[in-house]
C-alpha cells in the first residue's frame, strides 16, 4: 500500500538514507526506532517533500509520489506530524486545524476530529501558542488528520511528554486507525510506546534498516541494544 | 510660528489640516496596506508599489474618459466605482503576472528582488511616458463630490476626503476581515509563520504567493484611485509616495494592520499640519527625524504581536 523502493536521501554529498524497502500494508502500525541522527526525520521529512529524495521511488497505492511537491503528497494522502509539532503559534487552535482542511476543500472541521480530542475542542479559540506541549501534539496531529490521509506519518511524537500521557496516544493513535482505517508510520525512540501500539518494529541505523519483525517475535534487549549507545 | 495666529484661527488651521492630512493618510493607508502585506507573506519590497498605484491611477483616469465621451451625463456620477473595481482587478492581475514570471524566481534573494522590481517600476513608468506622454492627467470630479462641507464658519473639510477616507476604512476592514476568517487568509498566515510546514499541511503555497501579491498589487491600485481625487496623475507620480509608504511600513511594525493604519495616521497628521507653518521640506525632515528616533527606541515598530514561539 506505501511502498518504498531502493530510496535514498542526501544532504549535498552526505547519504544519510540508502537503498532503503520498505512496504507497508493497509491499516498497518510500522515504529520505526533510531538513536538520534539515525536518519528518522531525514526519511519522514523526504517522505513529506519537505526535502528531496536522491534514489529510488515511493508509492502510495501505485501512485508514484516521487516527483510531487508537499502539498501534492497531502492531497494524495499522506499526513505529516512534525518533530517538535510545529504548529502555527499565533493562529487559534481551530484555525490550525482548518490549515488542515485545505487539500479536501472542507469548510468545516469534522466533528469527529474534536471527539477524538476533547481538550481541543474545549480550547478552540485558543492561539495554538499557549497550549502545552501534549496539547501541541494533539492538534499537530488533528491537523494532520483533516486532510482525511490514509497513511499518517508521526516524527517522534512522544517526545518532551510524560509517561502517562505517552499511554493515552497510543491509545488514541490506535483508535485512529481503526475508525479512520489509516496507516501509521512511526518514528520513535521509546520502546515501550512502540511496543504498545506498532504491528511491527523497524530499526534504523545509519540510514539503513538493521531489523524489521513483527511486535509478537519483537525482542526487547535486541532492540534495547541497538537504542543504547 | 503660532504667534501671528489668534486661538480661534489656529483651531481652525489644525482641524482643516487635520482633514487635509485625512486624504493623505488614505492613500498612505491603502499604499502601506498592500506593501505590507506582500512583505509580510514573502519577504519581498516591491518597489514598483508606486507605479502600481499609478497604474490604478491610470485605469481611473481612462474609465473616467470613457463615461464623458461615450455614456450619457447622467451616469457620470457613478465612473469612480466602476474605475476602482477595474483598477483593482487590472493592477491586480499584472502583480499576478508579475510574480509568476519574475519573482517566484528570486524568492530567498531580497537584493534580487529589490533590484528587479525596482528595474520594473523604470520600465512602467518609461511606459507610461510612452502612452499617456509625460504631461500630468486629471479627472473631473462628479458633481457629488466637489465642493466642501462646512462644520463651522472658519472650518470646511473638502467632500471628496470624507469619501476617500470611507472608502480606506471599508477597504481596510475588508482586508482585516479577510486576513482573519477567509480560508485564503488563514493560508496566508500559515505560510507566513511557517511556509514548509504550511506546504505539508497541504497548502499549496505557490498559489498563496501569487494572489497575495496579486492583492496586494490591486489593493495599491485602489489607492491609485484614490488619488486621482487628491492629486493629478503622472508617469513619476508615484515615486513621491513609495518612500513615504516605506516609512509608514517602518514605522507601524510591518505584521500588524494596527501598527499601520496608527503610523500612517501618525505620519499623514504630522506631515499635513506642520506643512501650513514649515516648508514641505522641513516638515518632511521633522517627521522623518521623530520616526528615526522613536524607531530607535522601538526597533521592532509602533505595534509587535507578543508570542510564546
Ligand atoms: N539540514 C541538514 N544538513 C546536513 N545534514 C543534516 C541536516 N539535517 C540533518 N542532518 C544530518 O543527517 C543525519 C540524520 O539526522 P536526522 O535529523 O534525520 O536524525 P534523527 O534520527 O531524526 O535524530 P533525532 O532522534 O535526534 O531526531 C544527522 O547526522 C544530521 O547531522
Ligand atoms: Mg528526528
Amino acid at each position: 500500500m506505501f511502498e518504498l523502493s531502493d530510496y535514498g536521501v542526501a544532504y549535498g554529498q552526505s547519504d544519510v538514507i540508502r537503498d532503503l524497502n520498505l512496504s507497508v500494508g493497509k491499516n498497518e502500525i510500522v515504529a520505526i526506532l533510531g538513536r538520534n541522527g539515525m536518519g528518522k526525520t531525514t526519511l519522514m521529512k523526504s517522505l513529506i517533500g519537505m526535502i528531496p529524495s536522491k534514489a529510488g521511488t515511493v508509492t502510495l497505492n501505485g501512485k508514484d509520489l516521487s516527483d510531487l511537491k508537499s502539498h501534492e503528497r497531502v492531497s494524495a494522502g499522506v499526513g505529516f506530524v512534525p518533530q517538535g509539532r510545529m504548529i502555527f503559534s499565533t493562529m487559534t487552535v481551530s484555525e490550525n486545524i482548518e490549515t488542515g482542511l485545505t487539500s479536501t476543500g472542507e469548510k468545516k472541521i469534522p466533528t469527529d476530529l474534536y471527539s477524538l480530542f476533547p481538550v481541543l475542542d474545549e480550547m478552540k479559540h485558543r492561539r495554538g501558542g499557549n497550549l502545552s506541549g501534549g496539547q501541541q501534539q494533539q492538534l499537530a496531529i488533528a491537523r494532520a488528520l483533516a486532510s482525511n490521509p490514509s497513511v499518517l506519518l508521526l516524527d517522534e511524537p512522544t517526545e518532551g511528554i510524560q509517561p502517562s500521557i505517552i499511554k493515552e496516544m497510543a491509545r488514541t493513535l490506535k483508535q485512529i486507525r481503526t475508525q479512520r482505517n489509516v496507516t501509521i508510520i512511526v518514528s520513535e525512540q521509546v520502546l515501550s510506546f512502540a511496543l504498545d501500539m506498532a504491528d511491527r518494529i523497524l530499526v534504523i541505523e545509519k540510514g539503513k534498516i538493521v531489523l524489521d519483525v513483527p511486535v509478537e517475535e519483537a525482542d526487547q534487549q535486541t532492540i534495547t541494544k541497538y537504542l543504547s549507545v | 510660528m503660532f504667534a501671528d495666529y489668534t486661538m480661534a484661527e489656529l483651531t481652525s488651521i489644525f482641524a482643516m489640516q487635520g482633514f487635509a492630512g485625512l486624504i493623505l493618510f488614505s492613500v498612505f493607508v491603502l499604499m502601506a496596506l498592500g506593501l505590507a502585506i506582500i512583505f509580510g507573506q514573502m519577504g519581498v519590497i516591491n518597489m514598483a508599489h508606486g507605479e502600481f498605484m499609478i497604474l490604478g491611477a491610470y485605469v481611473t483616469y481612462l474609465t473616467s474618459n470613457v463615461f464623458s465621451s461615450y455614456l450619457p451625463e447622467s451616469l457620470y456620477g457613478s465612473y469612480f466605482f466602476i474605475a476602482m473595481i477595474l483598477a483593482f482587478f487590472v493592477t491586480g492581475a499584472l502583480g499576478a503576472l508579475v510574480e509568476w514570471s519574475v519573482i517566484r524566481h528570486l524568492y530567498k534573494r531580497p537584493l534580487d528582488t529589490l533590484l528587479a522590481t525596482w528595474g520594473l517600476s523604470l520600465i512602467m513608468q518609461q511606459l507610461y511616458r510612452s502612452i499617456f506622454g509625460a504631461r500630468e492627467v486629471g479627472v473631473t470630479l462628479p458633481d457629488w463630490l466637489m465642493g466642501s462641507y462646512a462644520i463651522t464658519d472658519l472650518i470646511e473639510v473638502p467632500i471628496n476626503g470624507i469619501f476617500v477616507m470611507i472608502l480606506t476604512i471599508i477597504i481596510t476592514v475588508a482586508v482585516a476581515l479577510m486576513m482573519q476568517k477567509s480560508r485564503l487568509g488563514k493560508q496566508t498566515r500559515a505560510v507566513v509563520q511557517n511556509r514548509p510546514m504550511a506546504a505539508a499541511v497541504g497548502i499549496n503555497t505557490e498559489k498563496v504567493d501569487r494572489l497575495t501579491f496579486a492583492l496586494g498589487c490591486g489593493i495599491a491600485g485602489i489607492a491609485g484611485s484614490a488619488f486621482t481625487m487628491v492629486g493629478s496623475t503622472g508617469p513619476t507620480a508615484g515615486q513621491l509616495y513609495i518612500v513615504d509608504t516605506f516609512l509608514v511600513v517602518v514605522f507601524g511594525g510591518a505584521s500588524s494592520l494596527i501598527g499601520t493604519v496608527a503610523s500612517a495616521f501618525t505620519i499623514s497628521q504630522a506631515q499635513s499640519t506642520m506643512e501650513f507653518f514649515l516648508s514641505g521640506s522641513m516638515a518632511k525632515v521633522l517627521t522623518l527625524l521623530t520616526v528615526v528616533i522613536i524607531l530607535m527606541l522601538r526597533p521592532e515598530g509602533l505595534f509587535s504581536l507578543k508570542m510564546r514561539r
